[in-house]
């Protein structure tokens, strides 16, 4: 490759992987909210078997690196015979340490409803499932936005350890325009201001529902 | 035909045994008024009759169902059996009207125009009429408690039961939601109700039960429990409430 | 198709992933130590009136909690020496561990602070304790001791965030991993086992904060420490 210098085209493809990230941290927040969800279901289940089994998951999630998420599902993956492209490994990894937290945040929401919502709703003659989704679930998602929006910014963040793997997201592009350029403090300045910019107003958003969720429950 | 049946229950909670063999039966349209000190196993008794406590030995009927260990046989059990709280329990995230239709319409699957009609008269019973858009957060205790009434009416039980309903409220608060309750007892629900409120027992209830130490102590006609109690217990208690 | 596992292989690398380890443990112990006490001070800062000092701790803490581990290694590793300071991967990776950890420490002290009651300084005051005395002893240690199991679950997640240094070509347990991948093709294998390496490694070093939180503050906050997960703070 000619040496080129930091530009607007560089720029513009900084952009298109800042794409990247976000369709990444998408696919986690999405696939690990639906198996955080159900694993934060068994955390509160009644049965201990499931509680004990959803407990392991998530300590073992939340006591291992991304990293090694990521390298163990790109190399089981292509261990079981499937070829897959770096987004699919990728989205596997990502969904996979989404929902180990996501799980664990929601399943302290659920348990922050008070107890007597559960034996108002049990002696209404609720089964358990509708007392989940017309009386449980409904005030826990009022609580677990502030943490979810902040663990979204978590995500944002660390996709960018997929670019270990290849996957041309933000960070891997601004390390491929850094071989070409040789300008590393400009161009990862760059990435970083673009990794702020759409971090930082999801932090501010968490604070906010967080400082409204309190002033609700206060007054 | 007793509504209620309760044959020699004993409830424990880890070593501490707090119901020692309870018996009692109710029969349709009876007020009963359980009383004593805080530890004496009432409030306990009452969360045995609607299983929300499993008891360890003995046997609970009302209104046709026993009391189980079984989720379903406990759900048909109390569509019949409404209980109110100290603190309400209303559901926050919805409104008066709301919260009063929720279970009718998903457990009894009642349509929407019946359900509306049904907690538009209970919120009427209840002096409420004109809440029934307003949030919980928004009513005073007494009016939260109301709701609550209201919302246990609109299944149509054919029980009631009362948990210390108005330990959490203001004395001025406190007899609005008497009030409800004495109307209540007047068009003939059957109602069990533990409280602090003597006065209100011994004119409402048409019996009343003094439990001491997980049992039944002393139990007779209000009039006659309050008027000549037998026990020197009761006669400390009764006398201590009086100051 | 089917595949043996062979777990054997990798015995014959255990130097290189003791060494791994022990890189891994060093780089976690002194950027806890570093981290923390740079967040004590920070968080100090913070706390006075407000002026210039407190919008640069802001805005140092925002930027870094705003911007991936794996850019501010970067930058510090390929950016610096642009500016004429060259550093080592060692040297950038503990830099970086540092930066990051001391702005996350910030945050979450400064809510420890925070949450200290007017009138606790007052009797502070009214003891007759000197101003460094109430410092010390009614804001820091009461703060801290507060927090104590978010600031542990923070290290934790930084010890596990450390295996991004390898990227950077740090010499630490994942790049061991990386290493040995290279020479043995049991790619699998080595990666299970590394997990659980650090799957391990998180549990001790809870275990030995949890021992720490005894030490210093007594019960009540190592038994929340041991059980308390990473939390996310927003």
């Amino acid at each position: 490759m000619i040496l080129r210098t930091f530009g607007f085209s560089e720029f513009g493809f900084l952009l298109s992987a800042l794409l990247w990230t976000v369709v990444l941290t998408i696919i986690a927040l999405s696939g690990g909210g639906v198996v955080g969800f159900l694993i934060a279901l068994a955390r509160t289940s009644t049965q201990k078997w499931l509680r004990i089994a959803a407990a392991t998951y998530i300590q073992i999630i939340q006591g291992i690196p991304v990293l090694m998420i990521l390298f163990l599902s790109y190399y089981g993956l292509s261990l079981a015979g499937l070829q897959l492209p770096p987004l699919v490994a990728a989205g596997a990894s990502m969904t996979i340490y989404a929902s180990g937290y996501l799980a664990e945040i929601w399943r302290g929401c659920i348990q922050s409803v008070p107890k007597p919502q559960w034996e108002a709703s049990e002696s209404l003659a609720m089964t358990r499932a509708q007392q989940y989704r017309y009386v449980i679930l409904p005030q826990a998602l009022r609580i677990s936005l502030p943490s979810t929006v902040g663990f979204a910014v978590q995500v944002v963040k660390n996709t960018s350890i997929t670019s270990i793997i290849g996957f041309v997201e933000l960070a891997r592009a601004g390390q491929l325009i850094n071989n070409a350029t040789f300008q590393p403090f400009r161009v990862f300045i760059a990435v970083a201001m673009l990794y702020f910019v759409v971090c930082y107003p999801l932090s501010q958003l968490s604070r906010w529902l967080e400082r409204r969720l309190h002033a609700r429950s206060h007054h | 035909m007793p509504e209620v049946i309760i044959e020699n229950v004993h409830k424990s909670f880890g070593s501490v045994e707090v119901l020692k063999g309870v018996s009692l039966t109710v029969e349709p349209g009876e007020v009963i008024a359980l009383i004593g000190r805080s530890g004496s196993g009432k409030s306990t008794l009452l969360r045995c009759i609607n299983g929300l406590e499993k008891i360890n030995s003995g046997r609970i009927e009302i209104a046709g169902h026993t009391v189980s260990a079984d989720p379903k046989q406990l759900r048909e059990l109390r569509r019949d059996v409404g209980i109110v709280f100290q603190s309400y329990n209303l559901f926050p995230h919805l409104s008066v009207g709301e919260n009063i239709m929720l279970a009718p319409k998903i457990v009894k699957n009642i349509g929407k125009v019946q359900t509306r009609e049904t907690a538009e008269k209970v919120l009427q019973l209840v002096g409420l009429s004109e809440k029934f858009d307003a949030y919980p957060d928004e009513l005073s205790g007494g009016q939260q408690q109301r709701v609550a009434i209201a919302r246990s009416l609109a299944m149509q039980p054919k029980v009631m039961l009362f948990d210390e309903v108005t330990s959490a409220l203001d004395p001025e608060l406190t007899e609005e939601v008497l009030n409800v309750m004495e109307q209540l007892a007047r068009d003939g629900m059957t109602m069990i109700l533990v409280t602090h409120e003597m006065s209100f027992a011994r004119r409402v209830a048409t019996k009343t039960i003094f439990m001491h130490q997980g049992k039944i102590w002393e139990e007779g006609p209000s009039k006659q429990l309050f008027g000549d109690p037998q026990t020197p217990e009761l006669r400390q208690f009764v006398k201590s409430d009086v100051k | 198709m089917s595949y043996t596992f062979q777990f054997g292989v990798i015995a014959q690398y255990q130097n290189e992933i003791l060494a791994g380890i022990w890189m891994t443990i060093k780089l976690s112990v002194a950027s806890i130590i570093l981290g923390c006490a740079a967040g004590i001070v920070l968080a100090s800062v913070r706390s006075m009136k407000p002026g210039i000092g407190r919008i640069l701790v802001d805005a140092y803490v925002e930027i870094i909690r705003n911007t991936p581990f794996l850019v501010q290694l970067f930058i510090v590793y390929f950016g610096l020496p642009g500016m004429g300071f060259r550093v080592s991967a060692v040297t950038a990776a503990l830099i970086g561990m540092t930066i990051n950890l001391a702005a996350y420490s910030t945050e979450i002290i400064r809510a420890g602070i925070e949450s200290i009651h007017k009138s606790q300084i007052e009797a502070g005051e009214a003891l007759g304790f000197t101003k460094l005395q109430i410092y010390r002893h009614v804001i820091i240690m009461p703060a801290i001791a507060k927090v104590y199991p978010a600031l542990c679950s923070q290290f934790v997640l930084m010890m596990l965030a450390s295996s991004v240094c390898s990227a950077i070509s740090t010499n630490e347990l994942a790049a061991s991993a990386a290493f040995i991948e290279s020479q043995s093709y049991r790619s699998f294998e080595i990666y299970i086992v590394v997990t659980l390496i650090y799957l391990a490694l998180a549990l001790t070093l809870r275990g030995v904060l949890a021992l720490a939180g005894l030490w210093l503050f007594g019960r009540r906050v190592a038994r929340r420490t041991a059980t308390a997960l990473p939390e996310v703070t927003a």
